[in-house]
C-alpha cells in the first residue's frame, strides 16, 4: 500500500452538545479519488475545514505530506500544497474571472509584496490562469465579473483558482452543486482525469458522480465515519443502506 | 480610456486650470486655497489606500496627519531658535529643509501605522474603527498636555521651510510643489492598485478566506497597505503645517480624521480620483458656503448623506459607472 498524502487522526470537534466530528480517521492516498458523502449536516464541511486548517479540532492531528500540520493555518497548509474549493463560493465578486485566477496563481508563484508592475500583464502569471480557465471550459468568460457569473459557473472557477496552485492534494467541499447535468459530466470526466495530478477528497452529494469516481468512499452520519471502501462494499454494506443510501431508496 | 480616465484627466485640467486663472490675475488667496485641495487630497490619497484598496475604515488617520505636522513643526522650530533637539548621545539639530522634513514626516508616520497597525488590525469591524480613533484622540491629548511644542495653543513657524531652487514663499511655487507631490502620490497609486499587493489587497478586502487559500496572510498584506497609507497623511500633515506656518492638537483630532473620510467618500472610495474630488468638492463647497452660513457644515452632512445612500461610487463612482475592464 502507499503512503498515504493527507491523513486525519482521530479528529473530534463539538459544537456545544453537537458532535460534528467524532474521531474521525480517514487518508487520501496518491492517485486516488476519496468521496465523502453523507446526509446535510453530517459534518462534510466541518471536517474539511480542519483539514484547511480555517478550523481548529478539540482533538485528533492532521498529517499532510508526513508532516504534522495540526498547529499550522490555512495559510501555511495551502502553500504545502493543499487546494481548496468552498461550498459556498468565496471568490472576489467585484474581480473578473481572470483576476481571481490570476490572484491563485499568484498565491502559488509568491512576490505578493511588488508594488509597480501591473499584475494583469505578468505573462507568467496569466498563462497560468488562463491554462486553469481553458481545463474547467471558462476561458470565454474570462473577462466576466465574477458576480455575474451562474452559481455552476463560479463552483468551476473555484475549482480553477485551485488549480492554479497546482496544489499535492485537492480537497473539494460539493464542487458539482449547481452544475445542471451536462455540467457534471463535464466536472465529472475532468477529475478523472485529474486524479492522477493529485488525489482528491471529494464532498459530494451527486450519487452518479460519487460512483462513477470514487476509487474510496467514506460515509459519515452524525460525525462518525460509519464505513469506508470501495464503491461496490458501501453500496453493499447494511449500516449504510440503514443510515444513509435508504433514505433515497425510499425516495 | 475608460470613462473614469476622461474624468480624471478633465479633473486635472480644472485643478491646472483654477490656479492658473488666480496667478495671472494675481489672486493669491485663490491659490493657497488650490495648494490646500492638493495637500488635503494627498491626505486622501493616504487613507484611500487604507480604506479603499484595503477596506480598512480607519477612523485613526490623524494620528498620522498630526505626527506629519509636528515632524515638521519640531524640527522647524528648533531651526528657528538654534536650539538642538538632542545633543546627546547624538547630535540632532532641528532643519527648515523640506526634503529632510518630509522624510523624516514619512518615517515617524510609517512607523506609528506599524504600531497601531499590528494592534489594532487584529480586530476588524467596530472594534478597529474603535481602536484607530482611541490611538488618534491619545495623541491629541498627549500633544494638548506637551508644553515643549505650544501644548494646547499650538505653535507657529514664523518662515515657510525652504526647498532647494524654489522660493517656497512665493504662493504659486508652493502650489507647484504640492502638486507634484500630490501626482506622484496619485502615480504610485494608480500602481500600486494594478500592482500584485493591490490585488491581493483588493482580494482581501472582498474574500479573505479567498486570499488565505491560495497561500497569501491577508494580515501582511493589510499591516503593509496601512504603514504606506500611513505615510502618505503624514507627509500631507507636514505640508498642511509647512501651508499653514503653524501646527496645533487639532490635526490629531477625531475631526481631522473624519474630515479626511470625508473627501474619499464624497469622492469615491478606492478610485483613483476619489479623494481629489472630495477634497476639491469639500473646499469649493466651505468657500462658496462657509460665507454664507456658519453652519455650512448641515449642508455638506447632508450631501454626505445623500451621497452614502443613493451615490456609494461617490461623485468619480457616479460619473464613472462601475469598472470592469481588468487590465
Ligand atoms: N461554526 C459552527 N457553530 C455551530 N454549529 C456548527 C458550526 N458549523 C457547523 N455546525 C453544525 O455542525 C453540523 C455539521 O455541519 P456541516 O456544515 O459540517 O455539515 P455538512 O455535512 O457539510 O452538511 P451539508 O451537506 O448540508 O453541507 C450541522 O449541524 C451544523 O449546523
Ligand atoms: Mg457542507
Amino acid at each position: 500500500m502507499t503512503e498515504p498524502l493527507l491523513q486525519t487522526r482521530g479528529i473530534t470537534k463539538s459544537f456545544g452538545a453537537l458532535k460534528a466530528s467524532d474521531a474521525i480517521s480517514l487518508d487520501l492516498r496518491p492517485g486516488e479519488i476519496h468521496a465523502l458523502i453523507g446526509p446535510n449536516g453530517a459534518g462534510k464541511s466541518t471536517l474539511i475545514k480542519q483539514i484547511a486548517g480555517n478550523m481548529q479540532p478539540d482533538s485528533g492531528t492532521v498529517h499532510f505530506l508526513g508532516q504534522d500540520v495540526t498547529a499550522l493555518d490555512t495559510v501555511a497548509r495551502a502553500r504545502l500544497g493543499l487546494g481548496r474549493t468552498f461550498q459556498i463560493s468565496a471568490l472576489a465578486m467585484e474581480f473578473t474571472v481572470l483576476q481571481n485566477a490570476v490572484l491563485g496563481a499568484l498565491g502559488a508563484r509568491g512576490g505578493v509584496m511588488r508594488f509597480f508592475r501591473p499584475v494583469m500583464k505578468d505573462r507568467a502569471l496569466l498563462d497560468r490562469a488562463t491554462e486553469a480557465l481553458e481545463r474547467v471550459g471558462l476561458q470565454d468568460h474570462a473577462a466576466t465579473r465574477t458576480a455575474e457569473l451562474s452559481h455552476g459557473q463560479r463552483r468551476q472557477l473555484e475549482v480553477a483558482v485551485a488549480l492554479t496552485l497546482k496544489p499535492r492534494a485537492f480537497l473539494m467541499d460539493e464542487p458539482m452543486a449547481g452544475l445542471g447535468a451536462g455540467g457534471s459530466k463535464r466536472l465529472t470526466g475532468f477529475l478523472d482525469g485529474l486524479r492522477a495530478e493529485a488525489p482528491i477528497l471529494l464532498v459530494e452529494h451527486d450519487m452518479d458522480a460519487v460512483f462513477a469516481l470514487a476509487d474510496r468512499i467514506s460515509v459519515l452520519v452524525y460525525g462518525q465515519v460509519i464505513a469506508t471502501g470501495t464503491a461496490a462494499e458501501i453500496r453493499a454494506n447494511p449500516d449504510v443502506r440503514r443510515a444513509y443510501l435508504g433514505e433515497e431508496d425510499a425516495a | 480610456m475608460t470613462r473614469e480616465n476622461y474624468i480624471n484627466a478633465g479633473l486635472t485640467f480644472l485643478l491646472v486650470l483654477v490656479p492658473f486663472w488666480a496667478w495671472s490675475t494675481g489672486q493669491a488667496y485663490i491659490l493657497t486655497l488650490c495648494t490646500k485641495v492638493a495637500i488635503l487630497a494627498l491626505a486622501g490619497v493616504g487613507l484611500n489606500i487604507a480604506l479603499g484598496l484595503g477596506g480598512l475604515v480607519s477612523f485613526g488617520h490623524a494620528a498620522f496627519f498630526g505626527i506629519g505636522g509636528y515632524a515638521m513643526g519640531i524640527l522647524a522650530s528648533h531651526a528657528q531658535t538654534f536650539d538642538p533637539i538632542m545633543e546627546w548621545p547624538i547630535l540632532i539639530e532641528g532643519t527648515k529643509s523640506m526634503p529632510v522634513i518630509w522624510l523624516v514626516a514619512m518615517i515617524t508616520s510609517a512607523l506609528a501605522a506599524l504600531l497601531i497597525g499590528a494592534l489594532s488590525l487584529r480586530t476588524s469591524g467596530v472594534y478597529f474603527i474603535m481602536i484607530t480613533l482611541a490611538f488618534g484622540q491619545m495623541l491629541y491629548y498627549f500633544t494638548i498636555g506637551w508644553p515643549a511644542y505650544g501644548g494646547e495653543d499650538g505653535l507657529s513657524i514664523y518662515v515657510r521651510n525652504s526647498f532647494p531652487g524654489l522660493n517656497t514663499l512665493v504662493p504659486v511655487q508652493f502650489l507647484i510643489l504640492s502638486y507634484v507631490i500630490l501626482g506622484l502620490a496619485l502615480l504610485f497609486s494608480a500602481r500600486l492598485s494594478r500592482a500584485p499587493f493591490g490585488l491581493a489587497l483588493t482580494a482581501a478586502r472582498q474574500n479573505a478566506d479567498r486570499v488565505e487559500t491560495v497561500g497569501i496572510a491577508p494580515y501582511r498584506l493589510r499591516l503593509v497597505a496601512f504603514v504606506i497609507s500611513g505615510a502618505i497623511t503624514g507627509l500631507a500633515g507636514a505640508l498642511f503645517a509647512d501651508l499653514n506656518r503653524f501646527i496645533s492638537p487639532t490635526m490629531f483630532s477625531w475631526h481631522t480624521s473624519g474630515e479626511i473620510m470625508i473627501f474619499v467618500i464624497l469622492g469615491g472610495v478606492g478610485r483613483l480620483y476619489g479623494p481629489v474630488a472630495g477634497a476639491a468638492l469639500f473646499i469649493l463647497l466651505e468657500h462658496l458656503l462657509g460665507g454664507v452660513s456658519d453652519y455650512w457644515k448641515i449642508f455638506l452632512g447632508a450631501l454626505l448623506l445623500a451621497v452614502v445612500l443613493f451615490a456609494r461610487g461617490g461623485l468619480i463612482g457616479t460619473l464613472a459607472g462601475r469598472e470592469v475592464a481588468h487590465d
